[in-house]
């Protein structure tokens, strides 16, 4: 300890040494450390994975170009292609879309403009809540059960409307709690003033409650449809095709939608278990393949996120000033 | 225009009150239709559970017809799952998934648990208006694009240098990218609940001299174990419910003796279930062994929605509590 007699060092030197503390917090150096430690390797095994995947992936695109994705299925990794893969994510998300998006925004907008805080709405937001956590691999069994064996005469069975149908349901306890989200956040001013002019609380919701609430809900509909696009277990029990997907040219929409399908995720499912054999002609192997349809794949859900998350900072920013 | 002047007396009656009688039956109709799509989320809860419990016990009930319960917990010399043989030891991937789920709570928690507190109490506003959507998009990676990087590379070039496991497909390496899998679930709820902890709290705690790191440690994380717990609790959810790392990377196909290795190939219960749904075509012998597919759905279905429950309490006690 230096003394107050010290040549050169004044009094109130050693005080705001002392009260700001000079001494090495080492345990809080070694903790901040840590916790970036943890943050930095959270990320870096994202960026890591995205390096891997493309850097594998590269040579696909360099040999097979646009064929990659205009191409089906087949056993060659000199042929196969991700077209009815494509396909099938097309037609699953437009299902989302249309059955999940108004159902769940109508769900959403009950549960905060309508209902009472009596028991039924309390048991139905928990049940939302429970609905959220179910394995995506046990909507698969409803998706079996109800959509493929009970409503076979409509979706012809393992076809894309029971896919569709099926990760609808599953994520509409999504969209159902980020609507809610969206439309709490709405300032209760804006209502009492459509109750005030005399509009119903429906011309109120309409007009004033859901233009505000919009890029909330936009957002987690987003989210949405880019989880149902990732979504490889409830297919898998639907019975997607991994190996060969024939079908006939001349099938008309209707027969196409009822027929055999697979989709983006479980393309890449099937050719992951495929043994890693180069192809005669390009030398490429179904590995090379995966990770190329990976790159589609993963390239479609982080925009998706990208411009969802973009939107709702824009629109937050905008709100906030 | 009508004049101002109320020389007029002009009666009020009850129609008058009553409103546009069209008005009112839209709304009572816009009301039913909002009603009916909320209530539609209850008729697809009650479909899951019938669905399932009634496949359950159809197998329960076809296997006790056959060989007996006793099939369900295997006591001979090598148990294992082996649905093709008519021998279903639950227990084998039940053991699985708890063993998968522990080292995927061991990978997320100490990563969720860091990136949480740092992005929450350390990070500037700006360095955490780029981290934190980053980490949001590595949750919205999808799973099979997981369990590819980890039969692709953490597999041959991490866990099996490492831990020498026999092959480059195990449980070790399923439950390690699992845990990366659920890592951004449990960042984002712990975040939440530390930054739901009341600023006064933090600053109670310096003005007796603490330092940031003691008053993250002994006042913001105390003050927040409700929603760190419910974090824990609905990762752990996630990572048992979590079905094409385990189908792609857990090494064992359709059954696997049971195991309590880490470092052995094994099977999971959601692996178990794509395995047995995927080779529909395959499976002969048995006719039980499809069916078994929505016992061991209808266990997973239980379990996942008792730790939801759990979870859920205590994210509604973090609401009320601040």
């Amino acid at each position: 300890m230096t003394t107050i007699m010290n040549p050169g060092v004044t009094p109130t030197e050693i005080v705001r040494a002392a009260l700001t503390g000079k001494r090495n917090d080492f345990r809080g150096t070694a903790f901040l450390i840590s916790l970036m430690l943890a943050l930095f390797l959270s990320l870096g095994v994202l960026v890591l994975l995205l390096w891997q995947v493309v850097r594998s992936a590269f040579p696909v695109f360099q040999e097979r170009g646009v064929s990659f994705l205009t191409s089906d299925l087949a056993s060659s990794p000199d042929k196969a292609g991700i077209a009815q893969g494509l396909w099938g994510s097309l037609v699953i998300s437009a299902f989302v879309v249309a059955v999940a998006f108004p159902i769940g925004i109508a769900a959403g907008v009950y549960l905060e403009e309508y209902a009472k805080p009596n028991k039924m709405t309390r048991f139905i937001q928990i049940n939302i809540r429970n609905l959220a956590g179910v394995p995506s691999v046990v909507y698969g069994i409803l998706g079996l059960l109800v959509f493929v064996k009970a409503g076979e005469s409509i979706t012809g069975g393992r076809s894309v409307i029971a896919a569709g149908l099926t990760l609808a349901v599953l994520v509409l306890p999504i969209i159902v709690i980020t609507t809610a989200e969206s439309v709490r956040a709405v300032p209760s001013g804006l209502r009492e003033a459509g109750f005030g002019v005399g509009a119903t609380r429906w011309e109120t919701t309409r007009d004033h409650v859901l233009p505000f609430a919009a890029p909330g809900i936009l957002t987690g509909t987003m989210l949405a449809v880019a989880r149902a696009l990732g979504e490889a277990a409830p297919l898998i029990l639907i019975g997607a095709i991994t190996g060969r997907l024939a079908q006939a040219k001349d099938q008309g929409l209707i027969d196409r939608l009822q027929g055999k399908f697979t989709a983006v995720p479980m393309t890449i499912y099937g050719w992951a278990n495929e043994p890693n054999k180069p192809g005669k002609e390009t030398g490429l192997t179904f590995a090379q393949l995966t990770s190329a349809a990976i790159v589609v794949l993963v390239a479609v859900v982080l925009l998706i996120n990208l411009v969802a998350i973009v939107l709702r900072n824009r629109f937050e920013k905008a709100r906030s000033m | 225009m009508t004049t101002l002047t109320p020389a007029r007396t002009q009666v009020t009656t009850v129609a008058d009150l009553r409103g546009n009688a069209k008005r009112i039956r839209k709304e009572r109709v816009v009301r039913t239709l909002l009603f009916a799509a909320a209530a539609f989320t209850i008729v697809i809860s009650v479909l899951i559970v019938w669905t399932v419990f009634r496949e359950a016990w159809t197998f329960l009930t076809g296997l006790a017809d056959e060989s007996g319960l006793g099939a369900l917990i295997d006591d001979g010399k090598k148990p294992g799952w082996y649905p093709r043989d008519g021998r279903f030891d639950i227990a084998t991937i039940v053991i699985g998934t708890f063993i998968v789920s522990i080292i995927a709570m061991m990978v997320a928690t100490p990563l969720g648990l860091g990136s949480a507190i740092y992005l929450s109490e350390y990070a500037s506003p700006r360095a955490r208006r780029w981290l934190k959507p980053i980490l949001e998009m590595l949750a919205s990676i999808p799973s099979v694009v997981l369990g590819f990087f980890a039969i692709r590379f953490l597999g041959p070039n991490l866990i099996q240098p490492i831990f020498n496991t026999p092959s480059t497909k195990n449980l070790l390496v399923t439950g390690v990218a699992i845990g990366i899998l659920v890592t951004p679930l449990m960042a984002s709820i712990t975040e939440d609940a530390l930054r739901s902890v009341p600023q006064s709290l933090r600053e109670a705690s310096y003005g007796i001299g603490a330092r940031k790191s003691v008053t993250t440690i002994k006042v913001v994380l105390p003050a927040a174990i409700s929603g760190i717990v419910a974090a824990f609790i609905i990762s752990i959810s996630r990572a048992i419910g979590e079905t094409m790392v385990a189908a792609l990377a857990s090494g064992a196909l359709g059954q696997a003796p049971r195991t309590f290795h880490p470092t052995d190939s094994g099977l999971t219960m959601t692996a178990a279930m794509a395995q047995l749904a995927s080779g529909t075509d395959n499976i002969a012998g048995s006719g039980l062994a499809f069916q078994s597919l929505f016992f061991v759905g209808a266990v997973l279905f239980v379990m996942t929605l008792v730790l939801n429950v759990i979870g859920d309490r205590f994210v509604q006690r973090v609401r009320n509590q601040y």
